[in-house]
C-alpha cells in the first residue's frame, strides 16, 4: 500500500468513526440494517441453477453446474460439493488477474462450509452408483462489482441458486426426469464488523476496508450455528462475539423468510 | 477406518481423556540453529516445527509497508504427515490456514517498530493428528518470542468440538472426522480472541459454553508456553534467578 493510500485510509477511518460516535453510518443505515437485497434466480439458462444478487453496491452472479463424476474415496456414496470464488479485476481496481489469492480462497471456503456444514444438500441422494459415480455440484461465484460484504452476497447467491437448480439426469441419460437438488436446510451468512467498539452488520466497502476484523456467522433454519469465521487482524472480545452471534441468528431468520422461501 | 460406535462413553473419550482434558503438550524452545527464533511442539500426535526470521529485508520489495513490518505466515504440511500422502506445496486449505494464523498473531506483534521490513513465520507440520493449526500457532507464538520480536503477549490456541452431543476440548483425529462440530480458537492471556473459526452444528448455548472451555484451555497452554520460555532463558543467565 502506498503512503497516499495509507493516508486516505486514515481519513476515511476518521470520517466513519465520527459518524459512528453520532450513531450514524455513511449511507444512513441503522447499525444492524442490511442494504437493499435483490435476488433474481435462473438468470443463466445454461447453468443448472443461478442467481444474480445485488446487495447495496455489491453485484455478483452465482452459477451452479451439476455433472456426474467420481466420489471421494472416503465418501463413496455421497455427492460432491465444490465451491469456487474469484476476485476478478473487472470487479474492483484493487483486484488483480492471476490465481486466487488468500482473500478469494477464504471467501470460497467460508461459503462452502456454510452450505456443507449445515447439511443444506442431502448428499446421499446425489449418489448414482456407490463408489463409482455421483453428482458433483459446482458452485461458482462471479463477483462483478465489489461494494463490500461479498461474503454474505455470495452465500445468499449460492443457496438461492441451489434452491432453484435442477440435477440434469436426462441430459446424462441417468434418469427419465431431471430432479430438484435435494435441499434440507437454508443456511444464511451474516457478517459483522467492529468499528471503534461498535458492531455493524453488512459492511459497505469503506466500512469493510477500515474495520480491523469481520466475523461471519452462518446459521441454519433451526437457529443453530453451522459455520463461523473471524477474518482480520483486530481481536474481538467474548462479549462482542456473543453479541454478534445473537444478532446474526435473528437477522439470518429475517433474511431467510423474506428471500429464500423453499 | 469406519466411525467408532461411540466417541465418548460415560465421560471418557476413545483416547481415555475426559471432555475437558487436553492432549499432552511438549515444547522445545530454540530447536533450530539458523532461524532467529524457533520452537518444536508436540500436541498429542501432532508434531510441528515453527521458525521465525526477521525483522529482515522484504522480498519482493513491493510487499514492504512504509509504516510497519509486513508479517508473513506460511503453514505447510509435509507430504508424509498424513495417512494418504499429501501433494507437496500450498493448497487452498493451507492458504486459508496461513491467513487466519497470521491474523491470530499479528495483533500482539509491535509491527510499527519495524517499517519496511519483514517478519517471516514458517510452520511445518511434520505429523498431523487434528489440531495442526492450533499447534502451529502455539509454536509460532513461542518462536516469535524466541526471535526477540517485541510482542504485547503470547498467543495461545486450542480447539473445542462436539462429539456425541458432548462438548470436548482439543479434538483428536477420530473426533475431528466423526464429530459434530470443530471450533479452533486463539486468544491472548487477557482474553482477546484473535482466531475464531467453526464448522458443524452448535446451538447458541453450546457455543457460549465452548468458548468458555476454549478460554480455560488457552490459559493452561499459556502457562506451558511461558514456562518453556522461562526455562530456556533463565538457564542462560549466569547464576541468576528466574525473573518474574
Amino acid at each position: 500500500m502506498s503512503l497516499s493510500d495509507e493516508v486516505m485510509t486514515e481519513l476515511r477511518k476518521d470520517y466513519i468513526y465520527n459518524l459512528m460516535v453520532k450513531g450514524e453510518r455513511e449511507d444512513g443505515r441503522a447499525f444492524d440494517q442490511y442494504r437493499e437485497i435483490t435476488i433474481d434466480t435462473n438468470v443463466i439458462e445454461r447453468a443448472e441453477g443461478s442467481a444474480r444478487v445485488q446487495l447495496g453496491d455489491t453485484l455478483l452472479v452465482v452459477g451452479v453446474k451439476i455433472q456426474p463424476g467420481a466420489p471421494f474415496p472416503d465418501t463413496p456414496d455421497q455427492g460432491v460439493i465444490i465451491t469456487n470464488l474469484e476476485l476478478i479485476p473487472l470487479a474492483s481496481p484493487v483486484f488483480e488477474a492471476g490465481p486466487p489469492r488468500e482473500d478469494a480462497i477464504e471467501l470460497a471456503r467460508v461459503v462452502d462450509r456454510g452450505v456443507r456444514e449445515s447439511g443444506a444438500i442431502d448428499l446421499s441422494k446425489l449418489c448414482i452408483t456407490p463408489g463409482e459415480k455421483v453428482w458433483m455440484v459446482f458452485i461458482d461465484v462471479h463477483v462483478l462489482d465489489d461494494g463490500g460484504n461479498i461474503m454474505d452476497a455470495a452465500a445468499l447467491g449460492a443457496i438461492a441458486s441451489l434452491l432453484t437448480a435442477k440435477v440434469p439426469a436426462k441430459r446424462f441419460n441417468i434418469g427419465e426426469e431431471d430432479m430438484d437438488v435435494p435441499m434440507r436446510d437454508v443456511p444464511v451468512s451474516i457478517t459483522a464488523v467492529d468499528i471503534g467498539g461498535t458492531i455493524m452488520l453488512d459492511p459497505s466497502l469503506d466500512e469493510e476496508s477500515i474495520a480491523g476484523t469481520k466475523l461471519t456467522v452462518t446459521s441454519n433454519q433451526e437457529g443453530a450455528i453451522s459455520a463461523m469465521q473471524k477474518s482480520g487482524v483486530h481481536p474481538l472480545t467474548t462479549e462482542q462475539i456473543s453479541y454478534i452471534v445473537d444478532i446474526a441468528i435473528d437477522k439470518a431468520k429475517e433474511i431467510r423468510e423474506k428471500f429464500l422461501v423453499i | 477406518m469406519n466411525r467408532p460406535e461411540k466417541l465418548i462413553e460415560g465421560d471418557i473419550r476413545l483416547d481415555g481423556r475426559r471432555p475437558d482434558e487436553l492432549r499432552p503438550i511438549k515444547i522445545k524452545v530454540g530447536a533450530l540453529n539458523r532461524a532467529d527464533g524457533s520452537c518444536y511442539l508436540e500436541l498429542g500426535g501432532n508434531k510441528v516445527m515453527a521458525a521465525v526470521y526477521g525483522p529482515r529485508e522484504v522480498h519482493p520489495r513491493h510487499m514492504a509497508k512504509s509504516t510497519s513490518a509486513v508479517v508473513r505466515y506460511r503453514y505447510s504440511m509435509a507430504s508424509f504427515s498424513v495417512e494418504e500422502r499429501k501433494r507437496p506445496g500450498p493448497d487452498r486449505r493451507s492458504i486459508e490456514v496461513s491467513k487466519v494464523s497470521r491474523e491470530a498473531l499479528e495483533p500482539v506483534i509491535f509491527e510499527e517498530y519495524f517499517p519496511r521490513s519483514a517478519i517471516d513465520i514458517f510452520v511445518e507440520v511434520l505429523q498431523a493428528d487434528a489440531g495442526t493449526r492450533t499447534a502451529g500457532i502455539n509454536a509460532a507464538s513461542i518462536a516469535l518470542a524466541d526471535a526477540g520480536i517485541p510482542m504485547k503477549s503470547l498467543v495461545s490456541s486450542c480447539a473445542v468440538g462436539k462429539v456425541d452431543d458432548t462438548l470436548v476440548l482439543d479434538l483428536n483425529k477420530d473426533e475431528d472426522n466423526y464429530g459434530q462440530a470443530d471450533m479452533p480458537v486463539a486468544m491472548t492471556p487477557d482474553g482477546n480472541i484473535t482466531l475464531l473459526q467453526m464448522d458443524g452444528h452448535l446451538t447458541r448455548d453450546e457455543f457460549r459454553e465452548a468458548l468458555e472451555m476454549a478460554k480455560g484451555a488457552c490459559t493452561t497452554i499459556y502457562e506451558l508456553q511461558r514456562a518453556a520460555l522461562v526455562e530456556k532463558y533463565s538457564s542462560q543467565m549466569e547464576g541468576g534467578d528466574v525473573i518474574e
